[in-house]
């Protein structure tokens, strides 16, 4: 994962829960409609707002 | 006295080692944002007494809602040791609010939790290392089963103080990041059963299904379970044991004194009818234990597996979509469930959402159209007499509502629903003798609380009556009763109990003779029109006096409203 655009508050939840520039990340699900997205990181899984997940870039392993 | 502060991430197992630590009885689920509220237990050190606080679940000492603000106040006010219970299948996330308790000073001796579980996780970590490392006491454990328990007593009294300067989140996760490298190894492990159902729970195109078919049985079992305690244990011990003795007190009693009405009520063709004699040993015993009990057992059994299993936050992201129509987020479903039960619970659950508009949303659609499970059983038993139809009439009017209201609020109200960010845990199979604890605490709530509740309201309504109080407001409310609703006004003596409690109020309606589309309409208005006192004191607690006060107007305003329009209607 190379980064999360947005503003401070935003990073500061995402790094908190564990999703932070430097993991490997893995889609597992999305919901229709722009729902949340499911990810995994590590050895957990995080449901992230449509919104919010758009927000992180990756670069593909 | 000193204090000891179980702090850690959510759902890492804080109340199950609290339990262990304390013998205290508190709610042990797989969701994160089981603990919304402290809660204290004692025990003893080496002689002293000492208090343990089990603390709302954290990832940082700066919080994002309410849950976890109550943690960080803990934090600050008035704690002597921090236990800080990790998740050792989740070190390197767990380790940063480690580092910052660390950097707080407080003396600390860590519980790395879940133990037990690295081993399938294909996770190996050097627990030396880690100790040397830290330089704090850290004691594998495992709080399901107590493995672990005794030696973290021990170690308490080697916490100590540790200097660390305070450093920046940057550094910390650098800090992490080497921590890890040292100390933990990883190895590969196959898919198992679990992680695939896992998958596909919640992918759409499985886990709407997977949904579907979890709810739909869960609600056969509910009322199987619930059925079958009614009319084959519960329903022939009030009418073959206990009637025949309440004849005969009747007799000693002599009808038409005090005691009698109070006691015993109505005689309904010389015989007691437990649904309309309303006595405190009749109706006020028949209608807790004989028809709401039952439904209360079933209901917690159902739900306790669902939590324990893990599967309450999927079911969050599932929903997400359609509750951002409301103005909630999917994790708004979780108070919804916990309100199905009863909605106290369900008002404190209301912390886990992050701002004050979204509490107000979910804590007034939850006191206006999700009844209680004690209100749904009575429900269940005065109007599924009549026939299956009407029950379903009345829950889907309520359901109805719900959705309206919440689009209505999400449109009125200033601002948008938040975006959904939250942990999905592991499935776990649940455990045998932890379901049946936390039910049988359940339950042992109900019996004590709910019960007093119900002879407290059918006493006072029999007061009530002797002042004639009922019949004066009766009168001054009849407008409404009669002229919206289309009730007889007698009606009112339902809408007072239901203050003090909503399924005696629902049986109240049982006496007055009702037409079946009267007892519908009464039904459902006594599910809107207010929250019971209980509910009603925690939600001044959590909304603050200004938001309750709108929201119990706009109670009133939909039960006026939804009413009047299902009797012109039905």
């Amino acid at each position: 994962m190379a980064e999360i655009q947005g503003g401070y508050s935003i990073q500061r939840r995402m790094y908190a829960i564990g999703i932070r520039p430097g993991k490997k990340i893995m889609k597992v699900s999305s919901q229709l409609w722009r729902g949340p997205v499911t990810v995994k990181v590590d050895n957990f899984q995080v449901a992230i707002g449509f919104g919010m997940a758009s927000r992180i870039i990756v670069e593909l392993l | 006295m000193k204090k000891i502060l179980l702090m850690g991430n959510p759902n890492v197992g804080k109340s199950a080692i609290f339990s262990r630590l304390t013998g205290a009885r508190v709610v042990i689920s797989n969701y994160p944002g089981t603990t919304v509220e402290f809660m204290q237990g004692h025990i003893r050190l080496r002689g002293e007494e000492a208090l343990v606080i089990d603390v709302p679940g954290t990832y940082t000492i700066k919080p994002t809602n309410k849950a976890e603000e109550v943690a960080v106040q803990m934090l600050g006010r008035d704690g002597d040791i921090v236990i800080n219970v990790v998740d050792a299948t989740n070190l390197e996330r767990n380790l940063y609010l480690t580092l910052q308790l660390i950097e707080s000073g407080i003396p600390m001796v860590i519980a790395l939790n879940m133990w037990d579980d690295t081993k399938h996780c294909g996770i190996e970590i050097n627990l030396e290392k880690l100790k040397a490392i830290l330089d704090v006491p850290v004691i594998p454990t495992c709080g399901l089963s107590g493995e672990g328990i005794k030696e973290l007593v021990e170690s308490l009294s080697k916490a100590k103080p540790r200097e660390k300067k305070i450093s920046s989140a940057e550094k910390r996760w650098q800090e992490i990041g080497k921590i890890i490298g040292e100390i933990q190894k990883l190895h590969h492990r196959h898919h198992t059963f679990l992680d695939s159902l896992q998958d596909l729970s919640i992918k759409p195109s499985t886990g709407i299904p997977i949904a579907i078919a979890v709810l739909f049985l869960s609600f056969q079992i509910i009322r199987f379970i619930g059925e079958g305690l009614i009319s084959y244990l519960f329903e022939p011990l009030f009418k073959n044991l206990w009637a025949p003795l309440m004849l005969k007190l009747s007799s000693i009693l002599d009808p038409g004194t005090f005691l009698h009405q109070i006691l015993i009520g109505k005689l309904i063709e010389n015989q007691i009818d437990f649904g309309q004699s309303f006595g405190l040993l009749t109706t006020g015993l028949f209608v807790p234990l004989a028809m709401v009990l039952p439904y209360i057992f079933s209901f917690y059994i159902v739900l306790g597996l669902l939590e324990d299993a893990g599967y309450l936050p999927r079911l969050a992201v599932l929903v997400d979509n359609i509750m951002h129509h409301l103005g909630l987020h999917g994790y708004a479903i979780i108070p919804m469930m916990l309100g199905l039960g009863c909605n106290v619970p369900g008002a404190l659950a209301t912390r886990l959402l992050e701002g004050r508009r979204e509490k107000f949303i979910a804590a007034t659609l939850m006191a206006i159209a999700i009844p209680c499970m004690a209100q749904t059983a009575m429900i269940i038993g005065l109007v599924g007499e009549r026939g299956g139809g009407y029950v379903a009439i009345i829950f889907s009017t309520l359901f109805l509502v719900l959705v309206l209201k919440g689009l209505l609020l999400n449109k009125l109200l200033k601002g948008r629903s938040p975006e959904i960010l939250i942990e999905i845990p592991p499935y776990r199979s649940p455990q045998f003798k932890a379901v049946i604890k936390k039910l049988w605490m359940r339950i042992r709530g109900f019996l004590t609380v709910a019960v007093s509740y119900v002879l407290l309201g059918i006493l006072f309504i029999n007061i009530l009556y002797t002042l004639k109080i009922i019949e004066f407001s009766a009168r001054f409310f009849s407008p409404i009763l009669t002229g919206i609703w289309g009730l007889p006004r007698e009606a009112i003596s339902a809408l007072i109990v239901g203050f003090l409690r909503k399924d005696v109020a629902v049986g109240m309606l049982g006496p007055l003779n009702l037409t079946t589309k009267q007892l519908i309409i009464g039904s459902t208005v006594l599910a809107i029109y207010f929250p019971c006192i209980a509910t009603f004191i925690v939600l001044i607690r959590e909304l603050g006096i200004k938001d309750m006060v709108k929201s119990a107007l706009l109670m009133i305003l939909t039960a006026i409203i939804v009413g009047g329009l299902m009797n012109l209607i039905l």
